[in-house]
């Protein structure tokens, strides 16, 4: 049984197309949005009504740590599926970080 | 199976559980739970994982990208759902269904109960079959989470759109009517066209083609226009079932890859399957285009620059990520590209002209509307579609409305009607034709040709409205076609369950607009306040068809009655 | 023109074959450049209908609406059949003029090319 990927996703080289993340706008995603915004500095956040687009060239990562700092509390970083409204990328997610990214050719 | 990785006791398998990383929780889920058969052959127990062409090595190496376990799955549903109901109850005990922009917003929701809600029926009919087909434990469970995601969709959208039809018609009779009304017909046929497939082209076309690369062009700019008009409702069954599409995204982009590193074989074959439901999505989508620009009163953004964002931009980046397996973007992606500053115009003028075998009311866009479609199209609203408008206004304000009393032509694999014009020529119908074993057969566009083409013998057995009319398919069984006054085309909108200037017709008089207006004091549209006077409505007269409310404007609205 | 399917022989019915219709076959019709109507229109026929009483009966009831129609002169319009010009004997039925089940018949009208230079 083989439970980790080949390479993981910190190393992994991207293209600079765009991957995005959208959540609801609410009370909970507040802080989960200002920490993705403060751990992807080339993120640009869109707010629509009843949402939120965090859009990134070629990778965006979503990390537990961040946003527990942030809330205040322990997060499961499945949580997010509560609040997800659609994300691009490619996916990886451990206990820790979930990235979205696009490989470099 | 390893009996040693059974635990004997559930206190034991609490504190296994709670050890376990997420890997290696979703590792188990997806490895231990599966076996091969003894007494069986495997190709005997997954009859249907071969005929395709597909060529799988090693289903190990299916790795569902969130890990999602059992676990993790029914907690977070059922946190989601709490959520919506508390929302859902809080609009229904508020009477929010009036705090919405105006009742044109409403006639959209029409659209999503008769089409929308039968398609997610449908897509969970589909994921049940391939959560039994696929040889691999990973993808059967993927599936058949999905399969009640896809089933939680249907009821949520049910729960939260039968509160409307307290108060609104038309959304009364929505599997009837999307079993039988003529425009409904082209969701239907989508999802039997996907169901009636195999389940690796079932998976790819709808997980792959449709969820990943088309639905957010739904949930994503149309639910944030539901939040825009004042439809907190509706924005949250939306955002709770996209949840779920983000998930199941994730599962399309994953079964891509699959496919494509299993076996070069394979390249082709997806290939040609990305193709065909890319069209397929995009054709069905293309109804979309009419709710965006045409039907939200409170306008977020038009659906080219919505196809810009979502198809040019992110789809761009997703196929520029598979090129590395020699996957290019879907054929005939250019004319959407093309068609994207005409389409929403074109259903709309179609829609508007058969507006009385509509199952929503129709509207010709006010001014105030029709300056912000300027802006919007500067390159086509005012040179190709302005004058329609104004000069169907004039025939209104005259007293003599046009309508098109004609059944349209349709297409053969979409089922719109040939509605479309040249990609490079908004001035001439786009007709394309086929012949298959001396029979004539039409489409509206070179990719639902090139459909046709491919599987004939799959084709000519669709199930086109117009046709069904023609051949007296279309009547319910009291129905004498020989009695004198017989009317084909009234007896067939009975038949679909329509009637019209109840649940469609003109927005003008329509009993919606009436009833808003009584009820709210307020215009039943925001942007044309006297469109909606009230006028003699000789439907009004009509007892409604049974099983539907009384729409004939009580002064006040209705209320739940006491206990 | 290959279905992959479970059964090697899988083929749907015809649907729309011609016997389904009680006799009468169906037509396609569009007046190209009037995009007043939206689509080309489908009706049932007789296949002994005579061309000519297709124009004079037939198509004044599908698109008389459109204010370009009476302008109309037929001496001059262009018929397509399956989108290739064709000359039709209006006196003979639409059957001998090569109109069959679910043929495509359009008609262009010189000088009248819809309403607003918009082909409407």
């Amino acid at each position: 049984m083989t439970t980790t990927t080949a390479t993981p996703p910190a190393a992994v080289r991207t293209s600079q197309q765009p991957v995005f993340i959208a959540l609801q706008a609410n009370n909970d995603t507040l802080p989960i949005v200002q920490a993705i915004a403060a751990d992807n500095p080339l993120a640009v956040v869109d707010e629509l009504p009843g949402l939120v687009k965090l859009t990134a060239p070629g990778r965006l990562r979503v990390c537990r740590a961040s946003i527990e700092e942030a809330m205040g509390r322990a997060f499961d970083l499945r949580e997010v599926h509560i609040h997800l409204v659609s994300l691009s990328g490619e996916i990886d997610e451990t206990d820790d970080e979930f990235t979205l990214l696009w490989r470099a050719a | 199976m390893n009996p040693a990785t059974l635990t004997p006791t559930a206190e034991a398998a609490k504190t296994a559980a709670r050890k376990l990383s997420l890997k290696e929780n979703y590792a188990l889920l997806t490895r231990d739970l599966g076996w091969e058969p003894s007494y069986q052959k495997p190709e005997d127990v997954f009859r249907h994982a071969q005929f395709e062409g597909i060529k799988i090595h090693d289903w190990e190496q299916w790795e569902d990208p969130f890990r999602l376990t059992m676990d993790a799955y029914w907690k977070y549903q059922g946190e989601k759902e709490r959520k919506l109901y508390a929302i859902l109850d809080a609009f229904q005990q508020n009477n929010a269904q009036f705090n919405v922009s105006d009742v044109r917003y409403v006639q959209a929701l029409k659209l999503f109960i008769n089409g929308v809600v039968g398609m997610e029926y449908a897509s969970h009919r589909g994921f049940n079959i391939i959560g039994r087909e696929f040889p691999g434990t990973a993808a059967r469970i993927a599936a058949q989470m999905q399969a009640i995601d896809e089933l939680r969709h249907a009821q949520t959208q049910t729960h939260a759109l039968s509160h409307y039809s307290k108060y609104f018609a038309g959304m009364s009779e929505f599997p009837h009517q999307y079993d039988r009304t003529w425009y409904l017909s082209i969701p239907k046929s989508f999802f039997e066209d996907a169901v009636s497939s195999g389940p690796f082209e079932f998976v790819v076309g709808i997980c792959f083609a449709f969820e990943y690369v088309l639905t957010n062009l739904v949930f994503m700019p149309w639910m944030s226009g539901a939040a825009y008009n004042g439809d907190m409702s509706t924005v949250s069954f939306g955002f709770s079932a996209q949840s779920d599409e983000a998930r199941h995204m994730t599962l399309g982009i994953e079964v891509i890859k699959f496919l494509l590193e299993q076996d070069p074989a394979n390249v082709p074959i997806v290939q040609g399957w990305i193709d065909k439901w890319f069209w397929r999505g995009y054709r069905l989508l293309s109804l979309v285009a009419a709710m965006m620009d045409y039907m939200l009163p409170k306008r977020v953004m038009s659906w080219a620059e919505a196809w810009e964002i979502y198809y040019e931009q992110n789809g761009g980046a997703l196929f520029a990520d598979l090129a590395r397996y020699g996957i290019r973007p879907p054929r005939h992606a250019d004319v959407t590209v093309k068609e994207k500053a005409h389409v929403s115009h074109q259903l709309w003028s179609t829609f508007y002209q058969f507006r009385h075998a509509a199952g929503f009311a129709v509207w010709l866009p006010s001014q105030d509307e029709q300056q912000w479609l300027s802006a919007k199209y500067p390159d086509t609203f005012d040179r190709y579609y302005r004058p329609r408008y104004a000069h169907w206004a004039a025939l209104e304000a005259a007293g003599t409305p046009f309508a098109n009393a004609t059944l349209p032509q349709l297409c053969q694999v979409c089922q719109w009607p040939l509605l479309f014009t040249e990609p490079d020529d908004p001035t001439q119908i786009c007709y394309r034709e086929e012949s298959y074993l001396g029979e004539k057969f039409h489409c509206c566009s070179d990719g639902c040709r090139e459909i046709f083409a491919k599987e004939p013998q799959k084709y000519v057995h669709a199930h086109l409205p117009v046709h069904q009319i023609y051949q007296g398919s279309y009547f319910l069984p009291d129905v004498n076609p020989g009695a004198p006054g017989f009317n084909p085309l009234v007896e067939a909108l009975r038949y679909m369950g329509i009637t019209a200037g109840v649940d469609g017709g003109s927005f003008h008089g329509h009993v919606d607009a009436q009833n808003w207006e009584r009820w709210t004091q307020r215009p039943a549209s925001m942007h044309d306040p006297m469109q909606s006077a009230p006028q003699p409505t000789p439907q009004a007269a009509t007892p409604p068809p049974p099983h539907t409310p009384p729409h004939t404007a009580p002064q006040t609205p209705p209320q739940r009655q006491p206990a | 023109m290959t279905v992959q399917a479970i059964s090697p022989d899988y083929h749907g019915s015809m649907k729309d074959s011609v016997e389904h219709f009680h006799g009468q076959q169906l037509l396609n019709i569009g007046w190209d450049q009037h995009l007043m109507f939206a689509t080309p229109l489908c009706i049932p026929v007789p296949p002994g209908m005579p061309f000519g009483a297709l124009v004079q009966q037939v198509l004044p009831g599908l698109y008389g609406q459109h204010p370009q129609f009476a302008q109309i002169d037929w001496a001059a319009t262009e018929w397509l059949r399956s989108g290739e010009r064709f000359t039709p004997a209006m006196d003979q039925s639409l059957a001998d003029n090569g109109l069959g089940h679910k043929a495509v018949l359009r008609f262009r009208t010189p000088g009248l090319a819809g309403l607003a230079g918009a082909a409407f």
